[in-house]
């Protein structure tokens, strides 16, 4: 219903637009992957599609499409906002990458922003957050409060991204307590409450008293609480559900990012780029540390404080592979290129990753 | 390995009771010759009108029975569509589950982000500290409790009463019933409406016990796996229970699989619940005689009675 409000206004604001004035605004529109209440990953995107018209609100008209499934309809979806008039387009999932590539190619005039993905042209520019770096800081923060050095990991799909949190996570852990544990469910979905709360209860019942996640819901803090558990929001600060829970979330920060590439957008010095932010640039934002006794608070902050300094990168070489081989150099961070790719575990992850 | 066991149990109890409610809904439904493919919507507005109810009153019990209401009302409408305006089933029972989705939708903006009120499980002090039978058999909420009770009296009534009598009637033959004095289009809107309120239910269950809380499409896809069980139990109510616990127990099974770090790839354990109940479906319809005892013969045809 809000889509097809949203485009017939769209619609409505475009046609007396064009009997205006040639200053008309800026129309800037945003294709998510899942509900904007989802209460994560796409909700902190429309979070920051706000921002902007709050900031921009003058000269920027904004839309946006959800729940927009990836894959061929992924196109259509794309194409649809083409077509209304909007002139630059965020597609914030992995999955947008070819759709948005073949509109792109149709559409030189419009300007696009992928997220999380790889693949560029001269009017597709990619933005990504190091999700990673907040990951070795819960990874840290997991070895300390777990009581049986066992965390449990709720993902989605095997992309690099997810495999990079994982062995963040295990970095960051590792760093404490060189034999923790962590059990790996793949739910094959971005958000299923339902299968995730399954996965939750069935890590739990195994033995593991941290739960990580990579999916979208907070049924898995939730299930935590319930268990009297600790675990870790995701993309957005999920204390609320789990006031005892949670420890803390690694969030999105998407507004500083989004205004300035429209503001670009809107002054004329857009060009493609690739973005990848970190905590140095306010992309990812660890919520309030909660649920954690003083000494474990100040580790957490002194990592970030080092992260955001640049003074270290949690994936910083040597690092020993599930097959025993080595990548990096010691002392230097792993290539970007290196990282985007990740298709392997580091050593101590009792997992076959899923081809 | 006990406790594991038991948590395992646990899950499986609670992933198997909102199929099951949805299932046994639609198996009275389809009994009485009515093909109504809508339960994902209709459990999608059970959720959200209960999840609401629940967080405005601060009572769980006032939610479950804002959600069987909001599925009945929506399943009313079907009703309407299809028996007294003789719209096509199947296409009239998709438009519902497009409406249902989306007015959930639409209902449920406000509720998102909103911690919800859950529904407390049973606990006899004493009763359900029994290791392992306790928390199984007297720890559950009252939903799982009831959905059992609904499957007895479904099987009960179908087979034991006049009014199940009547009922099969309408589903195997519509005309006779018809020609007998019996009021087709009658016993066909309660049906419908108990099967609304069912699925409405089912959808309750997912928002004030499994994971409490609102968000779009929280069904995500349960109500279809309803659809298929009613076939699957070659519409007999203790099957239902039986498949829907199938379903219910692969799809945990396969999450345990996993978490052991058995290499099977979790693709293929996401798919297995599918595959399974397909199998064993296959299995069952070899017997021919006894699918074609149960299934409602008119099920699926408008009924217009011809003076």
């Amino acid at each position: 219903m809000k889509k097809w409000m949203a485009l017939a206004a769209a619609l409505a604001l475009g046609a007396t637009a064009t009997a205006a004035n040639a200053a008309d605004k800026l129309k800037a529109c945003w294709v998510y992957v899942g509900p904007v209440g989802d209460f994560g990953y796409s909700y902190q995107h429309d979070v920051g599609r706000n921002a902007v018209e709050k900031a921009l609100g003058d000269k920027v008209e904004t839309a946006f499409l959800e729940n927009v499934a990836e894959g061929p309809d992924a196109e259509r979806a794309i194409e649809r906002l083409a077509r209304e008039g909007c002139k630059i387009i965020f597609t914030t999932s992995f999955g947008f990458m070819d759709p948005t590539i073949k509109v792109a190619a149709k559409y030189p005039d419009i300007k696009f922003e992928h997220a999380t993905g790889y693949k560029k042209a001269d009017n597709v520019g990619i933005y990504n957050a190091r999700f990673y770096e907040g990951r070795y800081v819960m990874g840290q923060i997991a070895a300390k409060m777990s009581k049986t050095g066992t965390a449990g990991y709720i993902v989605s799909f095997p992309i690099p991204e997810v495999v990079m949190g994982i062995n963040a996570f295990m970095l960051g852990a590792q760093s404490v307590n060189p034999d923790f544990k962590v059990k790996i469910i793949w739910v094959n979905s971005w958000y299923d409450p339902g299968k995730e709360a399954d996965a939750a209860k069935v890590l739990l019942g195994q033995g593991a008293d941290i739960l990580v996640q990579h999916t979208d819901s907070t049924a898995p803090l939730q299930e935590a609480e319930k268990a009297g558990k600790l675990g870790f929001g995701q993309s957005s600060d999920m204390i609320k559900f789990a006031p005892k829970a949670q420890l803390t979330a690694n969030t999105d920060d998407w507004d500083p990012y989004y205004i300035a590439r429209v503001q670009a957008a809107l002054d004329g010095t857009w060009t493609s780029d690739d973005t990848w932010g970190g905590m140095k640039d306010g992309m990812v934002v660890l919520s309030p540390f909660t649920n954690m006794p003083d000494d474990v608070k100040k580790m957490a902050e002194d990592t970030v404080a080092k992260i955001k300094s640049g003074e270290f990168h949690p994936f910083t070489g040597p690092i020993t592979k599930q097959d025993g081989t080595t990548v990096g150099e010691a002392g230097k961070p792993l290539p970007d290129g290196e990282l985007l790719g990740m298709n392997y575990y580091i050593k101590g992850v009792d997992d076959k990753l899923p081809q | 390995m006990n406790d594991q066991l038991l948590s395992v149990i646990l899950t499986i109890i609670t992933a198997s009771t909102p199929l099951l409610l949805a299932a046994i809904g639609e198996l009275v439904v389809e009994r009485s010759g009515v093909l109504n493919l809508g339960v994902e919507g209709m459990m999608a507005v059970g959720a959200v009108s209960g999840f609401g109810a629940a967080l405005l009153t601060g009572n769980p019990y006032v939610g479950v029975l804002a959600a069987l209401v909001a599925g009945a009302l929506l399943s009313l409408l079907f009703g309407f569509l299809t028996l007294t305006m003789v719209s096509n089933q199947v296409a009239t029972g998709l438009a519902l589950t497009l409406l249902g989705l989306g007015t959930a939708g639409l209902m449920g903006e406000a509720f998102v982000g909103q911690p919800g009120v859950h529904l407390d499980r049973l606990y006899i002090p004493g009763l359900t500290d029994i290791p392992f039978i306790g928390p199984i058999l007297l720890g559950q909420d009252f939903l799982v409790y009831l959905s059992i009770a609904i499957v007895a009296g479904v099987s009960w009534m179908l087979f034991r009463s006049k009014a199940g009598l009547i009922i099969r009637a309408v589903g195997d033959s519509h005309q006779s019933a018809h020609a007998l004095g019996y009021s087709v289009i009658g016993v066909r809107y309660l049906c419908v409406m108990f099967g609304g309120a069912c699925a409405g239910l089912a959808g309750g269950y997912l928002s004030l016990a499994y994971t409490p809380q609102w968000v779009e499409n929280m069904t995500a896809g349960r109500g279809w796996i309803a659809l298929a069980l009613v076939v699957f139990s070659s519409w007999l109510p203790w099957r239902i229970v039986a498949g829907a616990y199938l379903f219910g127990t692969i799809t945990v099974m396969g999450f345990s699989l996993q978490a052991y770090g058995i290499g099977i790839p979790s693709q293929l354990l996401s798919a297995l619940p599918y595959v399974v109940t397909i199998l064993v479906l296959v299995l069952i319809s070899r017997n021919r005689a006894l699918m074609r005892a149960n299934t409602p013969a008119c099920l699926g045809q408008p009924f217009v009675p011809d003076r």
